[in-house]
């Protein structure tokens, strides 16, 4: 019982990495640019809706932040992508990081200069309750965090794979130039995707909000769900996904079986090891460039 | 304007184009030399702190700015140059002895780390290498017999050639040895740019088909690279070891990583000047914030509040700057403004622009 | 004995056979031609060469070596150079550089003499710079030389690139589409270049093109490819008369 005890809240973790390493995805699907600026993408959707509905900012209902929250952070992706990440179009991906990590620098520093630097959590509505299942006690949020990652994710993946616009977007990743003859509009497909993936960003940042609490260094987790995205392979949702919920399940094991310290190590050391032996993640598409 | 003729082959091959270039050069060393006589100790200090940086910008731009392999990790090879001088020195091993030797040691962990990184490629390089950052710090607490853990280690002055070389006690003996091995560092970088090595590492990094069928062995080439590169840098982690006087586990932490690969973005990449305009960048920001915040407080009334990440915010709003509008760095704009001058009053805007060129997929190599 | 041997090559990409079966031999002096039509296999005969494919069956041996047995920079040692149909050059370099790169084959000195820059070294690059400039005054490059590549016009880097690749001093010269996108002057200027590289140079040249002017015009023997397979080898106007030709590039006549 220990163990599915850990399980779950490993498995609930390892959804907000999931939902973060889905981020960074889906700008690589479909801009190919990797946003390395992703995690702090989701500390800031936190602070906003912190910002909405905890009553010594704000103090708006719950169910009418989130969509705001949603909202503002898909204008944020947008904007990012039509003011600064455009400008880089046809720079190369090494480039793109930088900048992102960069990016992420100042958001650290914005966020701090606005909400400070102490830890705050999320007040909402399914805070302390529990749901009791056959002997296991699971904490709401838990089972909040599962159940929204894997409908997000499933709707995703059929989005990218089944819809007309999904796979324009694929398209455009290919080959900019080709997919701008074939009548795709490139530049519009971008901002749509940079808008997504803050939306993305802000239901991660809800989400672990109102599991825990956030800070401006918080944003640091994105290193750790891009370590997430490329065990699960970069390039395909389910596999973010899953690679997040690999890492979040190794950790607590990793501490409770190991020793304390290791469950920092275990997710890089995987990282490594998944890198030296499948150097393109565990589901690659990378093939030999024709010349 | 000025026109440099050339008429012999050797212009081309040594390092300066022409006298007037080289005496520019050698009156920048000679100021740099004497500069110890002129400044405070603080400002001393914060100098040799600049080609400190200024070396391990080297050692990263072999590798990122020739040889075309992002790496995040660096840190992890200032700390590993770091703790083997220490420990070396505290071996009794002579420093003349001990600081080469740091080097060499982090070079060869270098090239070995190379072998599992020769097969990734862009963001899969520049993971591995951020995730080598990060363990090391759990690597150091772990050997802590050897590396004094959590707590740390301490390091006072040096001994060479009878002489005692302290940060503090003669600061200006400890930059003159900095700024010795920093000569002595880029002069070899300049030769090995000039060398049949240093245009392969070039030709790696802008194709690598294309650099096979040249008969130039890519895997060998990015090992020698990554050798050359961690070695460089374990000398400047040699010199932060001495420079700090006392570090531990996190000293080394992947943000000094991170700034080191954005310094020479910010330098400009694919060139040896970018790494020191990187340098003291990097080096005299924090001392440039504090005199603008007084200033600003002064003006404004009384805040003089320390701003938390400030440094790091407008550190990050450099580099986007710079990206987005000069992509070649400080040492891109510099030679814009030295070619203007030099071609007054030829200089065309486009004179520098490239062509257009769209992104395809990086997934196929 | 001929210069290059290719004998019963196969490769298979999956299920796709790119090239099915292929023999053909280039001998020393002359300018052998590969055409047919998109898709044909003909670029993926060069990758083979450079060892850039291992073949699924087949044997290639070049000036008595076998190819097969050695990495792909190992090929420019033995004197095999190429261009590529979709431009590889070092972008950020000059075109000094460039074409000095193309001296890697004949590195003497390693690692430590060249970051001290050994007079050895020296006198090596000494070598390779009037060796370069011999390339540069062959194909009219002077004025590009301190130039960066990324600046200059199509026409100018399709020859820089034979320029880097006449750099190696190569026994075998394989050329991807030298024409392709150049304008008939430039077409015309490249014509009388490989016919003085075969010449004045004494380079075999094997080239794959589309230009069947310029094919006629320069080639001893043409090969013609479709689907990965020989169709017709001989002289141009034997290759352009042959029924198997036509077909391939006209359809069955019904």
């Amino acid at each position: 019982m220990d163990n599915v005890q850990l399980l779950i809240s490993g498995l609930a973790n390892g959804c907000v990495y999931g939902l973060i390493a889905l981020g960074f995805v889906l700008i690589y699907k479909a801009t190919e640019a990797v946003n390395f600026a992703q995690g702090d993408f989701m500390m800031l959707g936190a602070f906003v809706t912190i910002g909405l509905t905890n009553t010594e900012y704000m103090g708006l209902p719950f169910w009418m932040a989130l969509p705001i929250s949603i909202g503002i952070m898909a204008g944020l992706g947008y904007l990012l992508d039509r003011l600064v990440i455009r400008r880089m179009f046809g720079q190369s991906q090494t480039a793109v990081v930088i900048l992102t990590i960069a990016l992420g620098f100042v958001i650290r520093f914005v966020a701090g200069l606005i909400w400070g630097h102490e830890p705050q959590t999320l007040q909402n509505p399914l805070a302390g309750r529990e749901i009791a299942f056959g002997g296991l006690v699971l904490g709401m949020e838990d089972v909040a965090v599962i159940v929204v990652t894997v409908l997000l994710t499933g709707s995703l993946f059929l989005f990218f794979s089944r819809t007309k616009l999904g796979l324009a977007m694929q398209g455009a990743s290919q080959n900019q130039l080709a997919a701008y003859y074939m009548g795709i509009p490139v530049k519009r497909v971008q901002g749509f995707i940079w808008a997504l993936a803050g939306a993305v960003a802000a239901i991660a940042g809800i989400l672990f909000a109102a599991k825990g609490s956030v800070d401006p260094s918080t944003g640091l987790l994105g290193i750790k769900a891009f370590a997430a995205a490329v065990i699960g392979g970069f390039g395909s949702l389910p596999g973010a996904l899953a690679g997040g919920l690999i890492v979040g399940v190794i950790e607590p094991f990793a501490s409770r079986y190991i020793a304390a310290g290791y469950s920092q190590i275990a997710p890089y050391a995987l990282l490594l090891a998944v890198l030296v032996f499948r150097p393109h993640g565990l589901f690659s598409q990378v093939r030999v460039k024709k010349v | 304007m000025r026109i440099v003729f050339k008429t012999d082959y050797m212009q081309d091959i040594r390092p300066w184009k022409d006298r007037y270039q080289l005496s520019l050069y050698l009156i920048l060393l000679a100021v740099v030399f004497a500069a110890p006589w002129v400044l405070d100790v603080f400002y001393l200090g914060e100098l040799t702190n600049v080609l400190i940086w200024a070396i391990a910008g080297m050692g990263l731009m072999v590798l990122t700015g020739h040889t075309g392999q992002a790496s995040l990790g660096h840190a992890a090879f200032l700390a590993f140059g770091c703790y083997s001088n220490v420990i070396l020195l505290e071996a009794g091993v002579p420093f003349i002895l001990a600081f080469p030797l740091a080097g060499v040691i982090t070079g060869i962990i270098g090239a070995l780390v190379a072998i599992p990184a020769l097969r990734l490629h862009g963001i899969y390089l520049a993971i591995f290498t951020l995730a080598m950052s990060i363990l090391v710090d759990d690597i150091i607490v772990l050997t802590e017999p050897w590396s004094g853990g959590v707590s740390g280690k301490y390091i006072a002055g040096i001994d060479l050639f009878g002489l005692t070389i302290d940060r503090w006690g003669t600061p200006m003996l400890f930059y003159w040895l900095v700024l010795a091995v920093t000569v002595i560092v880029t002069l070899g970088y300049i030769n090995l740019l000039r060398s049949p090595l240093g245009r392969s590492f070039i030709a790696v990094r802008d194709s690598e088909v294309s650099a096979q069928a040249m008969g130039v062995d890519i895997a060998r080439t990015k090992t020698i690279s990554f050798g050359l590169s961690c070695m460089v840098t374990g000398w400047a982690g040699a010199f932060m070891g001495l420079f700090a006087g006392a570090f531990n586990n996190e000293t080394f932490s992947v943000v000094i990583s991170i700034e080191l690969l954005m310094m020479i973005v910010i330098g400009g990449l694919g060139s040896i000047h970018g790494a020191f305009f990187g340098a003291i960048i990097i080096g005299f920001l924090p001392q440039f914030l504090s005199i603008a915040k007084e200033y600003v407080g002064a003006v404004f009334g009384g805040s003089t509040v320390a701003i938390p990440g400030l440094e790091f915010g407008i550190f990050g709003m450099i580099l986007i700057a710079f990206i987005l509008f000069e992509p070649m760095g400080i040492y891109g704009r510099w030679l814009k403004i030295r070619t203007f001058f030099e071609l007054f009053p030829f200089y065309r805007k486009d004179m520098f622009k490239r062509q257009k060129s769209y992104l395809k997929t990086e997934r196929l190599r | 004995m001929s210069l290059l041997e290719i004998e019963n090559v196969t490769l298979k990409f999956g299920g796709l056979t790119a090239v099915d079966n292929l023999s053909f031999s280039v001998e020393e002096g002359e300018v052998f031609a590969i055409v047919g039509p998109n898709g044909a296999g003909k670029s993926t005969v060069f990758n083979l060469i450079s060892r850039f494919y291992d073949p699924y069956a087949g044997s290639i041996r070049f000036d008595g070596h076998n190819l097969l047995e050695v990495k792909p920079s190992g090929v420019a040692a033995y004197g095999v150079a190429r261009t590529f149909q979709n431009i590889e050059l070092f972008e950020h370099a000059t075109v000094l550089q460039n074409l000095l790169v193309g001296r890697h084959r004949h590195r003497r000195t390693n690692l430590f003499s060249e970051i001290l820059f050994t007079p050895s070294a020296r006198r090596q690059e000494l070598e390779n710079r009037e060796k370069v400039e011999e390339v540069i005054d062959f194909l009219d490059l002077q004025a590009y030389r301190d130039k960066m590549i990324a600046g200059l016009p199509y026409g100018v880097r399709k020859v820089v690139e034979v320029a880097r690749a006449l750099a190696t001093d190569p026994k075998l010269l394989l050329l991807d589409e030298p024409a392709s996108g150049l304008s008939v002057e430039e077409t015309t200027d490249m014509r009388w270049w490989i016919d003085d590289i075969r010449r004045q140079m004494g380079i075999t040249v094997l080239m794959v093109e589309h230009d069947m002017g310029l094919v006629s015009g320069v080639s001893d023997r043409v090969l013609a490819m479709a689907d990965g397979a020989k169709l017709a080898l001989g002289t141009p106007a034997e290759v352009q008369s042959h029924p198997a030709v036509i077909e391939a590039y006209l359809g069955k006549a019904s």
